[in-house]
């Protein structure tokens, strides 16, 4: 068994989640090797190589994978995937976008949003917003697979000593061209791997109530997020979105506020170590996961608690 | 430009999925089905496209058995032209799914295909993306804004990261996000006037497409639920607990 480990970077830095999924490929067994594909990005690669455990990182640099689009990506993971039993990345929209269409140039199936690993072959992933916990088991040669980062350890980032080999191959289709990203606020702490989350949902009913969360959040070292609602809403922009097709995360501790709890949005959360709800409708489906439940008006708990921290 | 919109028919998202003892799959007897909530921005986008002359025809296609027709009933209401069913009693995967809405596109020379971002029963989210490669299109995933112009579309993407601008060369294959918009409710003459529309059925096999599966699911189960929980009445209280009994802060 070989395994391919796609790095998501943005030319600087290893993204946190292609350590969890590093870890999911260690547990599959066999070598672990890593592509990173982008341009000026030897730094990315360099970094990759300390990661423990892995093999070799091969390094594709080239202009055509700047913005990691999925045509030329999915182009190139397809020409390397053909030396390897398993293909991983992080279920994150980088590995969301290029991911199954590396698979069906490949003709093979993507295993989406794996939780565990039962053997090379089989794989437990969730379906239906998490209700329900499906075991896979691929017969392809090559196994196309995405990580669900909050079930599998990050993979220490120093310590390893891979070497770094340049390859070149994909197709440049000039099918799309990258325009611009809107970089959010960078301040605030990053929602994926924040140890405590306060998020808001509908009963926050406006964007500039936020900052009464943001004002828990800051003594807790916490990262702000939001339910679909709030997001649809307009209150938050998108990239806080915690659920079923957002951001899925397991902090030690989450904090809902005014968050009725639908099923889409306990799909994103409902791991976390502790969960707590402020709401003032006592029948709201979000106290059924709470650990601690607090049936209150937000506008007064929340300054409260506040207040008490 | 004729637009193809790929839909899914899916347990109603409101309702709690329950496994099936023996644990075979999830129970979908008796249980309310509509159509993919993002499927429904998809098509939605589509109808925007025609009333603002970017779109001409717009065709909504689904693979599945008897009970398809409904959800394909659904997006004739909401305004589609017309309507395609690939038949087949058989729970294809994305891979088959794909190769099979592919061979729809060709037939029907379409310039465009949309598809909702993710199907809320498998959670896979890929069909779009298979599509893409299988056509050799281009690809934009998980869309909030769309602007075609000629033989080019701007795409903003919902990425984790925030949003992303990308510009794709048409054809090309896209799919919806929920800030694309917000579909429109199906009044009774509408779903009156669906009736009337064509829908083709194009048995499976007559397609000739491999649609072996690819996995075998082995189990499904229910997760572990979580220990039930106590309601505080303060907020003296609940910082307490959460620094004495549960040491997160």
């Amino acid at each position: 068994m070989s395994n391919l480990v796609i790095v998501e970077h943005d030319n600087n830095e290893v993204a946190a989640a292609t350590l969890h999924a590093v870890t999911a490929a260690q547990q599959i067994g066999g070598d672990v090797d890593l592509l990173v594909a982008g341009e000026n990005c030897a730094g990315v690669a360099e970094a990759a190589a300390k990661i423990m455990g892995v093999s070799t990182v091969k390094l594709a640099d080239d202009a055509k994978f700047g913005h990691h689009l999925a045509e030329n990506l999915s182009s190139l993971i397809c020409e390397v995937a053909s030396g390897y039993s398993h293909v991983l990345a992080s279920a994150t929209t980088f590995g969301k976008n290029v991911m199954p269409r590396a698979a069906a140039l490949l003709d093979v199936a993507q295993i989406s949003d794996i939780v565990e690993v039962k053997s090379e072959d089989t794989f437990v992933r969730p379906i239906y917003a998490g209700n329900a916990l499906a075991t896979v088991q691929s017969a392809d040669s090559i196994k196309v697979i995405t990580v669900r980062t909050i079930k599998f350890e990050a993979a220490a980032a120093e310590g390893g000593s891979a070497g770094v080999e340049a390859i070149s191959g994909g197709s440049d289709t000039g099918l799309s061209s990258w325009v611009s990203q809107a970089v959010s606020n960078t301040d605030q702490v990053d929602l994926t791997s924040a140890k405590v989350v306060v998020s808001g949902g509908r009963g926050m009913q406006s964007g500039d109530n936020f900052a009464m969360l943001h004002s828990v959040a800051d003594k807790l070292g916490a990262a702000v997020g939001a339910s679909r609602a709030a997001v649809d809403s307009g209150f938050v922009p998108n990239e806080l979105q915690v659920g079923q097709t957002g951001k899925v995360i397991a902090p030690d501790l989450y904090i809902a506020v005014g968050i009725s709890g639908a099923i889409q949005h306990l799909a994103g959360m409902k791991e976390s170590k502790v969960i707590v709800a402020i709401n003032n409708d006592s029948e709201a489906p979000i106290f059924q996961v709470a650990d601690y439940g607090l049936v209150a008006d937000l506008f007064e708990a929340v300054p409260e608690l506040d207040a008490a921290l | 430009m004729k637009i193809l919109v790929c839909v899914k028919r899916v347990l109603d998202p409101q309702v709690k999925a329950r496994v099936k003892a023996g644990g075979s799959g999830v129970d979908l007897t008796n249980v309310k089905m509509t159509m993919n909530p993002f499927c429904e921005n998809a098509l939605e986008e589509a109808l925007r496209m025609r009333e603002a002359g970017v779109g001409e025809e717009i065709i909504v296609a689904s693979v599945g058995g008897g009970k398809t027709e409904e959800t394909l009933r659904h997006g004739l209401a909401m305004g589609a032209d017309r309507a395609i069913q690939v038949v087949t009693e058989d729970n294809l995967e994305p891979l088959a799914i794909a190769k099979v809405l592919k061979a729809v596109a060709d037939r029907e020379g379409v310039g465009l295909v949309l598809t909702g971002k993710q199907a809320i029963d498998n959670d896979s989210n890929q069909t779009a993306q298979m599509m893409s490669a299988l056509l050799g299109w281009s690809l934009a995933t998980f869309c909030s804004d769309i602007t075609i112009e000629g033989d080019k579309a701007t795409v903003v993407r919902e990425v984790d990261a925030g949003l992303e601008t990308i510009e794709v060369k048409m054809p090309a294959v896209m799919s919806a996000d929920l800030r694309l918009n917000e579909p429109r409710y199906v009044k009774l003459p509408d779903v009156m006037k669906a009736k009337r529309k064509p829908m083709d059925k194009i048995d499976l096999e007559s397609l000739g497409i491999d649609t072996a599966k690819r996995l075998t699911t082995l189990q499904v189960e229910e997760p572990e639920g979580r220990a039930a929980g106590v309601i505080v009445n303060s907020v003296g209280e609940l910082v307490e607990k959460l620094r004495n009994e549960a040491k997160v802060i």
